[in-house]
């Protein structure tokens, strides 16, 4: 039997109901669904407010993970409401119990000024690009469009610093700030991937910048050739949402942990010696920071760094890309970031281990009460407070 | 027996080895059967007045000491103990 357009579209609305763009917006008000069944293109051109994107040609596929409960109102539209009420017939033909067609569609929505929006909107280089992310539910256009509105800062440019910072860059974290004062030496090569043989010589923040400029070019990257020190380490974090600490002395990883806890943001921590790494998430207030789990740093002949005790090049590159991983983690707001808890790696054993962290609530730096409070017997680790001034305001 | 694990820094001083058998029944005992064996250990686990160092950290089980019964925390036959102290190497 053959049927026409004008017998299927009269088969649709016998078993579809229609409903106006007002009540289709007093439905959305009450919990339904809004799906918008048009082609990505028109997506783009701005949507329902609140409403989820499932093109028509993709219904029967995904519609059972957009909406798995199958007694859920759902209201479907489309431009002008011919396409939507297909799309709904098919879902009504699925099980769907409650489900709606919206006339007049989001042509009428936007001229009667109803509220709408524009999605953020990848180029077609970045769709591609980044195509392996977009196809992730936690990751998607938005969190991809979250990575590239990012700021995430790098201490140091050197074996945990450089492959972090390349899979980051990779990701499409929109701005890499690299802090480091040093300049690349043969003996960085055997683990700082970020380098290259010919830039032996060159500033670190230089060739980073340039590694990282030939990988992706969505990544701005902010060089800052300074030694973080207590006197300018509040301004370099100043604007951004995340850290990384690859830094190789115990001063700097105090110095840095003070003013994050003040700035509340959170840190990407590191460590390696030889075979093994340690690797955790300190998020200011919320877990454990620096001071919490080492309230005092260790005499320096029992803390080595890589330049002394050496180091095997991989190891510094499984924990820079698991520094990486906990990042993405945490710019995206997925999964159980690290926080509070200290994972070990050993490379000899193959075998990663876990630490539970606590908060210590006498922690100088983010210890009840106590933010301001100098530690007396550190010397160089205390904390970074305000110039002294004779009126003594911050004493 | 405990088994105490040796970290990478501690371990020349420890006949480099990576677990140390030891006895005892508290966290304390355990560690003085450490010091026992390997004196030279002494001086980077426990201050002159004989509290742990700050800047090691002591986990049975995956627990920090410190929150639970510092030295006098309890330990069995099969549990852990490990030595952490901080490193700083990321170069």
């Amino acid at each position: 039997m053959t049927k026409t357009y004008r017998d299927l579209l009269a088969e649709a609305r016998e078993r579809v109901r229609e409903v106006t763009t007002a009540e289709a917006e007093l439905a959305g008000e009450r919990g339904a669904t809004l799906i918008d069944c048009r082609e990505d293109s028109e997506w783009e051109q701005g949507h329902v407010s609140g409403a989820v994107h499932l093109s028509k040609s993709y219904v029967e596929q995904d519609i059972e993970g957009l909406v798995p409960d199958r007694s859920q109102p759902v209201v479907v539209y489309c431009a002008g409401g011919i396409r939507s009420l297909f799309a709904a017939e098919t879902l009504v033909g699925m099980g769907y119990q409650d489900v709606v067609s919206m006339s007049g569609g989001f042509q009428a929505w936007k001229s009667e000024g109803r509220a709408w929006e524009q999605p953020r909107v990848l180029s077609a280089e970045q769709k591609q690009r980044y195509s392996r992310h977009l196809l992730i539910p936690e990751v998607g256009l938005e969190g991809q469009a979250r990575l590239l509105d990012s700021k995430v800062l790098f201490i140091g440019a050197g074996g945990l610093g450089s492959p972090a910072m390349l899979y980051m860059a990779a990701a499409g974290v929109g701005t890499i700030g690299i802090v480091d004062f040093d300049v690349v030496d043969a003996s960085n090569l055997q683990r700082q991937v970020i380098h290259r043989t010919d830039r032996v010589g060159m500033r670190k923040v230089e060739s980073a910048h340039m590694t990282i400029n030939e990988l992706n070019p969505d990544v701005e990257v902010v060089v800052h050739e300074v030694m973080l020190g207590p006197d300018n380490v509040a301004e370099l974090i100043s604007g951004y949402d995340l850290i990384f600490d690859g830094t190789d002395t115990f001063e700097t990883r105090y110095v840095l942990n003070d003013a994050a806890v003040e700035a509340r943001i959170p840190v990407v921590h590191a460590s390696v010696f030889r075979f093994e790494g340690q690797l955790t998430v300190f998020k200011p207030h919320e877990g454990p920071c620096y001071r919490c789990l080492y309230p005092t740093p260790p005499p320096p002949e029992l803390a080595p760094g890589c330049s002394v005790a050496g180091v095997l090049g991989v190891v510094p590159g499984v924990m820079g890309l698991l520094q990486a991983t906990e990042g993405l983690k945490v710019l995206l707001d997925i999964g159980d970031s690290l926080a509070g808890r200290l994972l070990i790696y050993d490379a000899l054993d193959g075998a990663f281990s876990e630490l539970q962290l606590r908060r210590d609530p006498a922690c100088p730096a983010c210890g009840h009460g106590e933010l301001q409070q100098p530690v007396a017997d550190e010397g160089v680790f205390a904390l970074p407070t305000t110039p002294a001034t004779t009126t003594g305001v911050n004493a | 027996m405990t088994a105490v694990r040796i970290p990478p820094v501690l371990r020349q001083a420890a006949g480099n080895q990576k677990k140390v058998e030891v006895t005892g029944s508290t966290v304390g005992e355990a560690l003085e059967s450490l010091l026992g064996e390997y004196p030279g250990l002494r001086d980077q686990i426990f201050t002159e007045d004989g509290s742990l160092n700050r800047f090691v950290n002591v986990y049975v089980n995956g627990r920090d000491v410190r929150y639970e019964q510092e030295l006098g925390t309890p330990v069995g036959e099969s549990d852990e103990v490990i030595l952490l102290p901080a490193m700083a190497g990321g170069r």
